[in-house]
């Protein structure tokens, strides 16, 4: 067990390293017009200079990455290129939003998809486990961005023109505002992230489920004379969500990712948003410290996964 | 699968057997019974349809500009906004309505069928072509060669897939071959896994050996003898992948990071209508039903082919 976490451990620095050196050399490969934006329309050659060299622009590319690296392992992570913010700053304030966000729909996605799953499976063939197939197949294949845009137009947009003013456009009200402004903003970006997952987790109990009702055990519990509900919910699903419980470890590493088309639909500032206005503006102190904390996430939620993994089902050994 | 009938399972190899007695049992290869399964299929059969007909409406994208006499890229400022400048709805002239500036909604459609098709094709070749190569190397060869690939593998598989790929595109320069290059690019991963897996298996088997024996080389029992035992995983995981790649491919423009204007595409429709949706429902509507139509339909085909070669697995288990 040490062994396997020391080992995987070591494993995902390198990966995040590589990820860095990958990104830096990737940003560099173009050339920046950061200085001369920065500079405005009436630079003179030796403004953009100076500019450059403030930033450290003008340094070769090992040094720059050096000097990255080894800020970095102190927790710092640079300065934004426009307004010379700390990049951790900028960061810590967006991951509330993201964590709004992520929480939120996670709740939703796995008692929606979970239970969906269940009820399917348990009836397999029903007009419930048929109408739960096709309700998770349309999510599933449902674009974000259009399932988003469609939930503002109905239940923003039509009920505040029916006099319902429950759901805003868009943006976010901090839980320190009260919770009931949060709530209100938050709906929608959970339905949005939601829905979609949800799908992938109906498919995948459903499927898992009707492999586990299948054994022996289960025969077992019932020939005990033990309840249905006690038999499908004790005996089976607890170990029909061993696959599921794999998936929600790597969707929730690679959330951060994909978190961007929801908080940009809903203009909410969160790590996502600031990822891609970063992009924009080639502001490479920004994209690298979410990047690399993307990244870290997924590392860490392989890991996470694989350690439950073996609490779960005692065959697995680390 | 509720057929019954006894001719429809049996096994390949009755023919060898008992080829003199009953000449018209005929052996049917993994792949014959496969697509035999799958025409049965009426729901997948239907998703094909679908399928051929949104590809037809890419190859004749013309002949929607031609019978509405309106080009993909034509502003009709005049009969496609209100005086107030607002995007008109559907009606005689414009089927599906006009958008901000006055263009015909259905025909950008129409070519916007184009891109979403070409790319998820052309993505998921390159995704499968690379994860097939490197799966079978590592696979076959095992020891120093695999140990590298499969470490390569999981980096490619931390990567946080969405994020990376937006810097990587708004760095090189958003366009066609980018968006095909970056999807491939990581996703082949995935494909790369579930080929190793399989190979590890297949190469102990004997013909394998009876191959070597014979004195085929790597390449040979490579790509001849165990290749296509791997196929059928392939197909399936490809049909799967292809909505998966175009909702990226639609995702990626809608962020302003696919085709840039004024291309037709879905995603990037979608996105322009971001403004507009109060007062022109037509504008994000009939995009996102045209994306969603064509992964629903790719989705339930896909469905349709993993029962298809493995009949246990799925909607009919």
């Amino acid at each position: 067990m040490i062994r396997f976490l020391i080992l995987r451990t070591l494993q995902g620095l390198l990966v995040l390293w590589l990820i860095t050196m990958a990104v830096f050399a990737l940003f560099f490969m173009v050339p920046s017009n950061v200085a001369r934006t920065l500079a405005g329309r009436q630079a003179t050659p030796k403004t953009i200079e100076l500019i450059a060299h403030r930033l450290g622009l003008d340094q070769p590319i090992w040094k720059q990455y050096w000097d990255f690296i080894s800020n970095a392992f102190h927790g710092d992570l640079g300065y934004d290129y426009y307004h010379q913010v700390p990049v951790t700053h900028i960061m810590a304030q967006a991951l509330p939003i993201t964590i709004s966000l992520a929480v939120g729909a996670a709740v939703i996605w796995m008692v929606l998809g979970v239970f969906n799953g269940v009820i399917s499976a348990v009836h397999p063939r029903s007009v419930a486990d048929r109408s739960m197939t096709v309700f998770a197949l349309f999510f599933y294949s449902m674009p974000s961005f259009f399932l988003g845009i469609m939930l503002l137009y109905f239940l923003y947009f039509k009920l505040t023109l029916a006099g319902f003013k429950w759901f805003p456009a868009g943006g976010y009200s901090p839980l320190s505002a009260g919770a009931g402004p949060w709530f209100q903003h938050m709906i929608l970006p959970w339905l949005t992230l939601a829905l979609v997952l949800a799908a992938t987790y109906t498919r995948l109990t459903r499927s898992s489920m009707l492999d586990v009702l299948g054994e022996d055990y289960i025969k077992t519990a019932r020939s005990k004379g033990l309840r249905e509900r006690r038999v499908v919910y004790r005996h089976a699903l607890r170990s029909a969500l061993t696959p599921v419980v794999t998936q929600f470890g790597i969707d929730l590493g690679q959330l951060i990712g994909g978190v961007v088309i929801t908080e940009t639909v809903f203009s909410l500032p969160g790590l996502g948003k600031t990822a891609i206005d970063a992009i924009n503006q080639q502001d490479l102190p920004v994209i690298i410290g979410i990047v690399l904390f993307a990244s870290t996430c997924v590392v860490v939620a392989n890991i996470l996964v694989d350690i439950v993994y073996a609490m779960l089902d005692p065959r697995v050994r680390l | 699968m509720s057929t019954g009938s006894a001719e429809v399972d049996a096994p390949a190899d009755v023919d060898q057997d008992v080829a003199g007695v009953a000449p018209r049992v005929q052996g049917r290869s993994p792949w014959l019974l496969a697509w035999q399964r799958l025409r049965r299929d009426r729901v997948a059969m239907i998703s094909l349809v679908v399928i051929v007909l949104i590809a037809v409406i890419a190859v004749i994208a013309p002949v929607f500009a031609g019978i509405t006499g309106h080009p993909p890229n034509q502003q009709y400022l005049q009969q496609g906004t209100t005086t107030a400048g607002l995007p008109v709805g559907p009606n005689g002239t414009f089927w599906f309505g006009a958008d901000d500036l006055g263009r015909d909604i259905l025909v950008r459609i129409a070519y916007g069928a184009r891109i979403s098709l070409g790319v998820g094709v052309a993505a998921t070749l390159l995704t499968v072509a690379i994860g097939v190569v490197v799966g079978l190397a590592a696979g076959f060869f095992r020891g120093a060669v695999d140990t590298v690939l499969a470490r390569f593998v999981d980096v490619i598989l931390s990567v946080p897939f969405f994020l990376v790929a937006i810097a990587l595109v708004s760095i090189a320069g958003p366009g066609l071959t980018m968006t095909v290059l970056v999807i491939g690019a990581f996703s082949w991963a995935s494909v790369a896994r579930i080929v190793r897996g399989q190979v590890l298996s297949i190469r102990e088997r004997e013909y394998v050996e009876a191959a070597r024996s014979l004195g085929a080389t790597d390449m040979r029992i490579m790509f001849v003898d165990v290749l296509p035992n791997v196929l059928a995983q392939v197909i399936v995981y490809t049909t799967l992948l292809i909505p998966v790649v175009i909702v990226t491919q639609a995702a990626l423009s809608f962020l302003g990071l696919g085709l840039q204007p004024p291309t037709a595409d879905w995603g990037g429709m979608i996105a322009e209508s971001q403004n507009f949706y109060q007062v022109a429902w037509w504008f994000p509507v009939f995009p996102g039903l045209a994306l969603l139509i064509t992964t629903l339909a790719f989705n339930l085909f896909g469905d349709g082919v993993r029962d298809a070669f493995d009949p246990r697995s799925g909607r009919a288990a």
